[in-house]
């Protein structure tokens, strides 16, 4: 008899704490009803196979834009912030890259560029970040061969998304700072900014 | 007997996670016109400017604002619309400033759902908002005002004995500034004690 009680109390802990776990927010209304919203994920998923200090692996991807964009024309040249977001239409994706799309003259006086990685295909881009509005940086698929570049950082999550990763990387081509962020939440710009400040 | 504790338990267990999970406790839906608006909490600003604006000190309640009607917009610096509504919000605010009949009755307050201060400071200066703007990390406010899209526009009644009552609430980027502005007058009632 105390051992079901027990059960039930435990039972009854679970639920009543997962239905006050907050829940993923998408809060713009730019994206209409056209957001899917997959719940609550497992905050990270992969095993990262890079580390601050180490040469970043070189990869060459589609810009949504038409061409392609390889880490390394960046060499010598500019600080490179990658931003790799899970997937596109999906709630905090959506509310990420439309925020760095205000502060482009911050990234300038950083002397830095982003890059928006998704797995996601062109296509799809496309139609996404139009609904953003234009962006400044370009927009990187890493759809085929799947997730290519997020396996050589090992951000690839089991479910084919990528992490919510924010990478810094220097102009000598070294990363400098790794944020393999909750997927459930947005990293908080000024993260970002801390860490190109550090750069100058 | 036994069935008691065990209700007691689960009651307890229920307060508890009340407790220990405040700010996942969200309103039912967005704020109702003619209701009252959820207990929200802000600090009063930094800026002595802004704060003699809303006529705050410490941390205050929103009714607790030195105005007659307040215009609260939720956004977010991530949100493209809030953006593009950016000048506009501003030009609202001029107007109200610029007309004698409703300076320092009409009052106008941004809060950055999931916005830190710092995200909220780089919208502010971006779009040189002449308003107090207020951070929600946390999404605190955001789920007490029952998870409102952005931008979100609640319009306030507050009397002078310290009562309140949403007058207007809705979501999306408003048409123009002289529409929305004569809306605010007209629904909020202002000034109709003058006219009598």
């Amino acid at each position: 008899m105390k051992k079901s009680i027990f059960i039930s109390v435990f039972f009854l802990i679970a639920a009543v704490s997962f239905s006050f776990i907050p829940v993923v927010h998408g809060v713009s209304d730019a994206y209409k009803h056209n957001i899917y919203d997959p719940g609550r994920q497992k905050p990270t998923d992969s095993k990262l196979k890079v580390k601050v200090g180490m040469e970043a692996p070189d990869f060459t991807l589609k810009a949504v834009a038409g061409g392609t964009v390889s880490l390394k024309q960046y060499r010598g040249k500019k600080n490179v912030v990658l931003s790799f977001v899970p997937a596109a239409w999906t709630p905090v994706c959506s509310d990420q890259w439309p925020g760095y799309n205000i502060v482009k003259d911050i990234f300038e006086e950083n002397d830095a560029v982003l890059l928006g990685i998704s797995v996601d295909n062109i296509p799809t881009l496309h139609s996404w970040i139009n609904q953003m509005g234009d962006l400044w940086f370009p927009v990187l698929s890493d759809f085929w061969p799947h997730g290519k570049a997020a396996t050589l950082f090992g951000i690839l999550r089991s479910d084919g998304t990528a992490e919510r990763a924010i990478i810094v990387i220097d102009k000598k081509g070294i990363i400098r700072y790794i944020d393999v962020h909750n997927v459930n939440e947005r990293p908080p710009l000024e993260g970002i900014i801390r860490e190109l400040e550090k750069l100058r | 007997m036994k069935m008691m504790s065990v209700c007691r338990l689960v009651l307890a267990v229920i307060m508890v996670a009340f407790v220990i999970f405040p700010a996942g406790i969200s309103a039912a839906g967005p704020p109702a016109v003619g209701g009252a608006l959820p207990d929200v909490s802000l600090s009063a600003p930094s800026d002595r400017g802004e704060r003699s604006y809303l006529g705050v000190s410490g941390t205050f309640k929103i009714p607790q604002i030195k105005a007659q009607v307040l215009i609260i917009e939720i956004f977010s610096m991530y949100c493209p619309y809030c953006q593009k509504d950016a000048p506009k919000v501003n030009e609202l605010y001029q107007k109200i400033e610029g007309n004698p009949a409703l300076k320092g009755k009409m009052k106008i307050i941004g809060v950055g759902a999931g916005n830190s201060a710092f995200e909220v400071a780089t919208f502010k200066k971006k779009y040189n908002v002449p308003f107090p703007l207020f951070a929600d990390p946390d999404f605190k406010i955001y789920e007490q005002l029952g998870q409102l899209r952005t931008p979100y526009f609640i319009g306030l009644n507050i009397n002078a004995d310290g009562s309140h009552r949403i007058f207007f609430s809705k979501l999306g980027a408003f048409e123009g500034v002289d529409a929305f502005l004569e809306s605010m007058i007209r629904l909020s009632g202002i000034n109709e004690g003058e006219k009598r």
